[in-house]
């Protein structure tokens, strides 16, 4: 339960998703760029040209090296990219939240916490 | 029935039996206790699993409100709008702050949403036209990140309590089916050799009495016979020595006695 402590400061959304859902949400305000030098984004536009390395490194950046954000936001058809990495991934924080995107509706049977809850319903 | 079983290496006396009978006294209190934390959990955890359920089914549909809102912005721009909000985006204006529940001694982060005021990072947005769908668009995708952020703490929890459920279940099994069969069986063993001590005391101290007695006979039979032979000559001679000894001699007198070898 070590990660009890460590949630106070984070206080930003990260999101791994396409063009449009990006778009979105950074116009709802989410967007942050860190203090240069760094100039850390806390988002990432996936399309069909992005490897999966690529998204990989970014989950893996926003889930474990930065210590500033509280809630990952996901598109569910970039989380089937990496389905193996963000099933596995079990800490509380941050949260990891799988969002349907406009070309792709939401499926909750590929959702990784949803399929716990199913099975832990024993559905 | 003493070595039956598994037991704690407790030297079986009166203390350690006062102790194992505290600890399974313990045991029992804290059993009921977790179980019934447990259950208070588990009745959360469903509640939380069935609103998850719901929120899930919720943000759907206000995602795909969302994205009918910028589809509306991209056509009234006239243009992909997408390049200049990732370029100009500079400075978060929504964010989340985690608050605590407490559920049974369990901290629970609950994320709640707010916005920093006097940062506009896409003022100049829309400016030529599409402006106010700008803004519809983004009062939409703000309602839609305050369900996700609820999703998300919803999740939290989620997560959180479902390892928390399983440390306690693992704490209860463990006490019922280990630590109090366990401290029952050591009583028992422990009973069971006091019970042999007691047993073998007191065969001790018949013995030891069945041998006073010998030998009080035996001391009886030769006092009784020095009295007669006294008795015998006291017919001439008038002056009897005082005597020493008479009668049984008394088991709890001061007198020392001899330790008795078997």
């Amino acid at each position: 339960m070590a990660s009890q402590a460590d949630f106070r400061d984070r206080q930003f959304l990260a999101v791994i998703g396409d063009e449009d859902s990006v778009t979105g949400l950074l116009l709802a305000g989410i967007g942050h760029v860190t203090a240069p030098p760094d100039n850390q984004k806390n988002f990432l536009v996936v399309d069909a040209k992005t490897d999966n390395s690529a998204i990989e490194a970014a989950f893996e950046r926003f889930t474990t090296e930065r210590k500033d954000i509280g809630i990952v936001l996901i598109n569910q058809h970039i989380a089937d990219r990496i389905r193996n990495r963000v099933d596995t991934y079990t800490q509380a924080f941050p949260t990891v939240l799988e969002i349907p995107s406009k070309d792709h509706p939401y499926d909750p049977e590929k959702d990784s916490v949803l399929r716990r809850v199913r099975r832990l319903f024993g559905e | 029935m003493s070595g039956a079983g598994d037991r704690e290496a407790v030297f079986p006396t009166r203390q350690s039996l006062g102790i194992m009978k505290a600890k399974l006294k313990g045991a029992e209190t804290g059993h009921n206790l977790l179980k019934r934390k447990s259950e208070a959990l588990t009745k959360r955890f469903r509640e939380i699993t069935r609103r998850i359920d719901e929120a899930k089914r919720k943000m759907g549909r206000v995602m795909q409100i969302a994205s009918l809102s910028l589809a509306e912005v991209t056509y009234a721009v006239g243009g992909n709008i997408g390049y200049q909000i990732q370029e100009s985006a500079k400075s978060a204006r929504f964010r989340i702050r985690a608050k605590q529940e407490n559920v049974s001694g369990v901290l629970l982060p609950a994320f709640e949403s707010y916005l920093t005021e006097g940062n506009n990072d896409f003022a100049m947005t829309g400016l030529g036209k599409g402006g106010q769908q700008v803004q519809r668009c983004r009062e939409t995708y703000a309602r839609a990140v305050e369900a996700l952020v609820e999703l998300a703490s919803l999740q939290t929890a989620f997560v959180i309590l479902d390892e928390v459920i399983k440390v306690v279940n693992r704490r209860v099994n463990a006490i019922e089916h280990v630590i109090i069969p366990r401290t029952e069986n050591t009583i028992k063993y422990i009973n069971s050799e006091l019970d042999e001590l007691d047993r073998e005391e007191f065969y001790r101290l018949k013995k030891v009495a069945n041998k006073k007695q010998r030998d009080t006979a035996a001391a009886d039979a030769e006092m009784k016979k020095k009295k007669d032979e006294i008795a015998a000559r006291g017919e001439e001679n008038v002056s009897p020595e005082p005597e020493e000894a008479s009668g049984p001699s008394d088991l709890l007198a001061a007198e020392e006695d001899e330790d008795v070898i078997f």
